[in-house]
């Protein structure tokens, strides 16, 4: 690595502290009815929304009803996204011609971007209609992350109100998220997005003949409109089939600099916006230290294997699947940053990774896609660990665990333990599965431990709602669609329903002050120690997973072993 | 029963306002302050299009230089990467045939060191840069087969010291040549 490597990270991270009160101030504003600079902007479109849709903005919810309206808004999307596909030759915007989609990996795709997965089982440039794409995909990519994000102010109401069954207003929390904090946002990056060279147009393919003389097809597309909001919702479905490493959808090194800013900005922000509602800030930034020192923990050990050299290929740099404009380091700092956030963009080939880069990509899915994670998820997500570290620290010494003021009892430590269970037992039982099925190894593009690890790495990918992919395996087959699919609804629905209730359970509680005895959660003994539990209790269920996939292949790689 | 008529006007709105207008809002933008972007940077030469500038092209003729290798000879239907892990015994071969390809190919010395992105395949399968030594290394090979004379290949030369780009605002990214750009240019010399 030379000096240049080191400023460019230094200047994300920079940034990215930067970003983090400004907007997360903001958006404490948006969603706590306070005056801010959208109102007069996009005000009128709210109130047309509800009444639209006849939604009374001040009523709200308890835990069961609001966890129903995310429920059905979610199915309907599944449904029309399901729909689009399967019809849609015979609708517009198809200046390709391209086919219907088959049923199998309709249902997938429709799934993974309602649950801001957004895996790809499909290459959208030979698949996907501009109509698909726009009305499907691009209005899932914003609904999904304001899903998130919803569910995030609920858990964040239920812990700091007391002794009531009320956590919001599902139809308030999605719309206020995506018209005054995705939507301008999207609409400023995407702007960008096109001067650095993203394409925005309804043009047909173009056919050109090059200089050699032969033909290549070009394909065209609504492209910057939808990249901007795969970054900032972590949402990540290119596209195009290569992702964040097409030209066309990253076109330069600026353009790649905020698209991995992009991915991080909402979910470190909410860690601000947490603080102030829960009425101090230190907890926010707690639970955002947390989040950087694993990131760059991730970071330093993924940049580590990538730079040195092993018997195979000497001191070659590594440059298969990267882009020459980004180099190792911004391959590197991407990967680490899509896999840490639950976006799933790629800006390079995360298969041909060091097997030890890529084991850095799928351990920060395996904990639970919580370091910054996707937007409004890693958040939630980072609660359930430390409801347990609250109550792992409280059976040490003894006294009922509290977090924030709130007794924790036997129904949330349940509950965050179904959260955590669901997720790692999709995994590992569909990874065995897959392992030992004529029909799961028949995708495989590698043999040897790299064969194993591009299974572990889907269904992680899958469950942690990130949707990257070690993307040798040919995943649109029947077994892979469905399979994967599943997973995706159990990563997704089994981590926020468990969560709501929680809320829900947590809101009726009183708050008890605090005093001299009260275990703090706002200091560096509690990040170390929920940084602790999430390793173990996250990361340790992988751990003979990951021996069989890249621990195996990094030490048959430094001893020159192919396959 | 509400609640299901409720979610779907809200997605129905959502789909008007995320969907259609946002997409033609940014379009109509484009359009206007970005119109040769927004299109595809295309490459027009005698008003024929040869090309976009970021979408890299196939050269195996002696003439111009080489893109570095894809997965999918650069065609863009669909874009990607060969998905090799570096324990796969294929790209273990592949990188020793290119190597000794580009040596060749280009009459260099086996003892010259080929940068790394001319011997792996990049991820888009459409990368359109390589480094300004890759360039450099390919000079005397291109030189001799347009029979360039000496001023001529100084002129090669300096379209590559012309079309290099530094890292963006002196920190981002790699310093790199546009392969298209600068054969583009080449084919301008005499």
């Amino acid at each position: 690595m030379i000096p240049q490597d080191f400023i460019q990270i230094i200047l994300f991270i920079a940034i990215l502290i930067g970003l983090t009160p400004i907007l997360g101030t903001y958006m404490e504003k948006v969603f706590t009815g306070k005056k801010h600079v959208m109102l007069p902007v996009f005000g009128w479109l709210e109130r047309l929304i509800y009444r639209f849709a006849g939604v009374d903005p001040v009523e709200e919810s308890n835990w069961k009803s609001y966890t129903f309206s995310l429920l059905m808004f979610n199915l309907i999307g599944i449904v029309f996204l399901f729909l689009f596909q399967i019809s849609q030759a015979y609708l517009p915007l198809n200046p390709a011609h391209l086919p219907n989609v088959s049923w199998h990996s309709a249902i997938n795709t429709s799934v993974s971007f309602v649950t801001n997965t957004n895996w790809q089982g499909y290459s959208g440039e030979t698949t996907l209609s501009y109509f698909v794409q726009m009305t499907g995909l691009t209005v899932q990519n914003f609904v999904s992350a304001a899903t998130g994000i919803a569910v995030v102010l609920a858990v964040i109401r239920g812990l700091s109100r007391k002794s009531t069954t009320k956590i919001g207003n599902f139809w308030t929390d999605l719309t206020r998220s995506t018209l005054y904090v995705l939507l301008p946002l999207s609409v400023i990056f995407a702007i960008v997005l096109v001067g650095q060279g993203v394409v925005q147009n309804f043009k047909a393919y173009e056919t050109v003949l090059t200089l050699q003389g032969t033909q290549q097809v070009i394909p065209m597309g609504p492209a910057a409109s939808q990249i901007a909001i795969k970054q900032l919702g972590t949402n990540g479905g290119g596209f195009f089939n290569a992702n964040s490493a097409h030209p066309f959808e990253n076109p330069t090194p600026f353009s790649n600099f905020l698209q991995i800013l992009a991915i991080f900005l909402i979910p470190a922000s909410l860690t601000y916006l947490y603080g102030k509602m829960v009425g101090s800030a230190r907890q926010g930034w707690a639970i955002f230290s947390v989040m950087l020192i694993m990131f760059l923990a991730g970071l330093s050990i993924s940049l580590y294997a990538e730079y040195s050299g092993n018997p195979v290929f000497g001191h070659l740099p590594l440059m298969e699947g990267k882009e020459m404009r980004f180099g190792i380091t911004n391959s590197v700092l991407f990967s680490t940053v899509t896999t840490d956030a639950s976006c799933g963009a790629v800006n390079a080939m995360h298969d041909s990774l060091s097997p030890l880069s890529g084991m850095v990509a799928m351990i920060n899915m395996m904990l639970g896609e919580i370091i910054f994670g996707g937007v409004g998820a890693g958040l939630y997500g980072m609660v359930i660990f430390i409801i347990l570290t609250v109550f792992i620290a409280g059976l040490m010494v003894g006294r009922t665990p509290e977090y924030l003021g709130k007794k924790i009892n036997a129904f949330e430590v349940q509950m965050a333990i179904i959260a955590n269970l669901a997720t790692s037992f999709a995994i590992l039982v569909f990874t065995a599965w897959a392992s030992v099925s004529s029909y799961g190894l028949a995708g495989l593009n590698n043999a040897g431990p790299h064969g194993f690890s591009e299974i572990l790495y889907a269904y992680t990918s899958a469950a942690g709602n990130n949707g990257s992919a070690f993307a040798g395996l040919n995943a649109n087959t029947l077994f892979y669609n469905l399979t994967l699919g599943f997973v995706i609804l159990v990563g997704r629905f089994g981590v926020i329903i468990p969560v709501l209730a929680i809320a829900g359970s947590m809101a009726g509680k009183n708050i008890t002050p605090a005093s001299s005895g009260t275990f703090r959660t706002d200091n560096w003994l509690f990040i170390g120690l929920l940084i602790g539990v999430i390793l173990i209790v996250g990361g340790l269920t992988y751990f003979p997973a990951l021996s069989l996939g890249p621990i195996a292949e990094h030490l048959l790689m430094n001893n020159g072993v192919s396959f | 029963m509400r609640t299901f008529i409720i979610a779907f006007k809200v997605l129905l709105f959502f789909t008007i306002l995320t969907g259609f207008v946002y997409p033609l809002l940014i379009t109509g933008i484009a359009r206007v302050i970005f119109p040769a972007k927004a299109n595809g940077s295309l490459l027009f030469r005698d008003s024929r299009v040869v090309g976009s500038e970021l979408i890299g092209q196939q050269f195996d003729s002696a003439i111009y230089f080489s893109s570095r290798p894809s997965a999918i000879l650069y065609n863009p239907l669909p874009s990607g990467g060969s998905n090799y892990g570096l324990t796969n015994v294929r790209l273990k071969e592949l990188v020793q045939i290119r190597e000794h390809k580009f040596h060749s190919f280009n009459q260099l010395d086996s003892l010259v060191k080929i940068p790394s992105e001319m011997l792996f395949a990049s991820a888009s399968g459409l990368d359109p840069h390589i480094s300004p030594r890759a360039a450099l290394l390919q000079v005397d090979r291109i030189a001799k087969a347009r029979n360039f004379n000496a001023l001529s290949r100084l002129k090669l030369i300096n379209c590559i010291r012309e079309l290099t780009e530094g890292p963006q605002f002196l920190c981002l990214g790699e310093e790199r040549v546009n392969v298209l750009l600068l054969n583009l240019e080449t084919d301008k010399i005499q």
